[in-house]
């Protein structure tokens, strides 16, 4: 039924999306926190310059990424610096470029539960003596726990579906930068509908699980955006 | 009808008013339809409506009824698939262009020449369109193979969906040396205004035609007069000039 390349092609997909996530989690727990903290003036414009991904087309994003990782654009020199060689068609690049395209989904459900958390918590702690490391895993992190499960799931259905970024610096290598919706894309260009009925019908069903998840907690736990 | 004392002599409408003609064209030979489609439009005064895309993607849209009346796709394959659905004018397929292979790189470091370059290590990446979707990607599989490099060279090839995505590849730097259409480095060429490039085309025994077929989806006068214009010869100096040989 799956071809050994699309059976490949999901295991990348899903190794992408899973170091996606994982790098987001670390890169924007301090960044929305910061977020949430701060009253600097220039931060609409940072907050702005973080959603583009929402709103821009993801062949945007790729066109500049494939410009800025050749020989010489800022990301390709900096490679080029440390030996690596050309990032573009390969798995770092690929996830270099998922995670500017799914950063507003991980910042955005952490920032509004650091929101909620309000001070009161904070202070009782550090009243208390905790340390900011001992304050983060025993207060913040417990409490915002559920924002932290939404970020993971919307970062990591959202790197599932993406296209636009992978097809412009991606270059399509099997068992390296063939993710899932290249491949469907493939089958239906070669009019092979069964297999991108396959592919595009297993994606839709683990992308709705998923959501799923999220809106069935957020009933439980209220997860985006409503205070507790 | 006064219009018609506008038209030169050849071309008859029956239409008084300016009317529109929709045509999907594979993405390589875009820009060389452009140019013929302006000409005819100040031949004529009428409007036409070049929509670029690949072949494939068309292919599904025109199966679905999509609204172009003539289809110019990048293979045969398509429109014999087209013409077995019955899905066009009868009889009216036909081979408008040719297209020819070449290894280019935008740097003039490399010496192209015989494809040597290929069995050397001075390059990190080779941009081929992929061979299962794309003419020229198919083109590009086969004499890779003919010369026996289509193996050694498989850590080295990066796919582009389609051949101008292959063109971005390298132009961008990432890939250093592409098999691409000569008829994008003519158009590169036409449109910095620069003489000169740095390709070598493939020798045209190493692979097979790259027949470029059209069809005509929706039969009408202004069709068959600019069917009749993009036979003629001035339009086919243009197809000549942007590196297509023609039937």
């Amino acid at each position: 039924m799956l071809s050994p390349d699309d059976l490949s092609a999901l295991w990348i997909t899903l190794k992408l999306a899973g170091l996606t996530t994982l790098t987001l989690l670390i890169l924007c727990t301090p960044l929305a926190w910061w977020l949430s903290q701060s009253r600097w003036r220039f931060k609409p414009l940072l907050e702005a310059i973080i959603a583009l991904p929402l709103v821009l087309p993801p062949t945007v994003l790729g066109f500049y990424l494939l410009i800025a990782l050749g020989p010489n654009g800022p990301l390709g020199q900096l490679s080029q610096f440390f030996g690596a060689g050309s990032l573009a068609f390969s798995f770092t690049g690929l996830l270099i470029g998922s995670v500017f395209y799914s950063m507003p989904f991980v910042v955005q459900p952490l920032q509004n539960a650091f929101t909620n958390l309000g001070d009161r918590p904070l202070e009782v702690a550090a009243t208390l003596g905790a340390s900011p490391i001992d304050r983060f895993f025993s207060v913040i992190f417990p409490m915002a726990r559920s924002g932290y499960l939404t970020a993971a799931v919307l970062g990591f259905a959202h790197t599932l579906g993406e296209f636009g970024v992978v097809l412009m610096i991606g270059g399509n290598i099997p068992g390296e930068t063939q993710v899932l919706s290249i491949a469907i894309y493939d089958h239906v260009e070669s009019l092979e509908y069964t297999q991108a009925h396959l592919l595009s019908g297993g994606l839709l069903i683990l992308s709705l699980l998923m959501l799923l998840s999220v809106y069935g907690l957020n009933r439980r736990f209220s997860v985006m955006n409503t205070k507790h | 009808m006064f219009s018609g004392l506008l038209l030169a002599s050849s071309f008859i409408t029956t239409a008084a008013t300016a009317d529109t003609l929709s045509i999907a064209v594979a993405s390589n030979f875009q820009t060389t339809l452009a140019e013929i489609a302006d000409q005819f439009e100040a031949k004529t005064g009428h409007k036409i409506k070049v929509i670029p895309g690949s072949t494939g993607k068309h292919f599904a849209q025109i199966s679905h009824g999509a609204p172009f009346d003539l289809f110019f796709a990048a293979d045969a394959r398509r429109p014999e698939l087209l013409e077995k659905k019955q899905l066009i004018v009868a009889g009216s397929r036909f081979t408008y262009a040719v297209g020819k292979l070449v290894l280019w790189s935008p740097s003039a470091d490399y010496k192209l020449e015989n494809g040597q370059v290929l069995d050397g290590q001075d390059f990190q990446y080779l941009a081929i369109a992929n061979p299962k979707l794309a003419p020229y990607g198919k083109a590009a599989w086969q004499y890779l193979q003919k010369t026996h490099r289509a193996q050694k060279l498989r850590s080295q090839m990066v796919r582009g969906e389609n051949i101008g995505q292959t063109y971005q590849f390298v132009k961008s730097g990432n890939a250093q040396l592409g098999l691409v259409a000569l008829s994008q480095v003519i158009s590169q060429m036409i449109l910095n205004n620069t003489m000169s490039a740095n390709y070598w085309p493939i020798p045209e025994q190493d692979y097979s035609p790259i027949k470029q077929q059209a069809v005509l989806l929706k039969d009408s006068p202004l069709a068959q007069d600019f069917l009749t214009w993009f036979k003629s010869a001035p339009a086919r100096q243009i197809i000549h000039r942007y590196g297509y040989s023609t039937e």
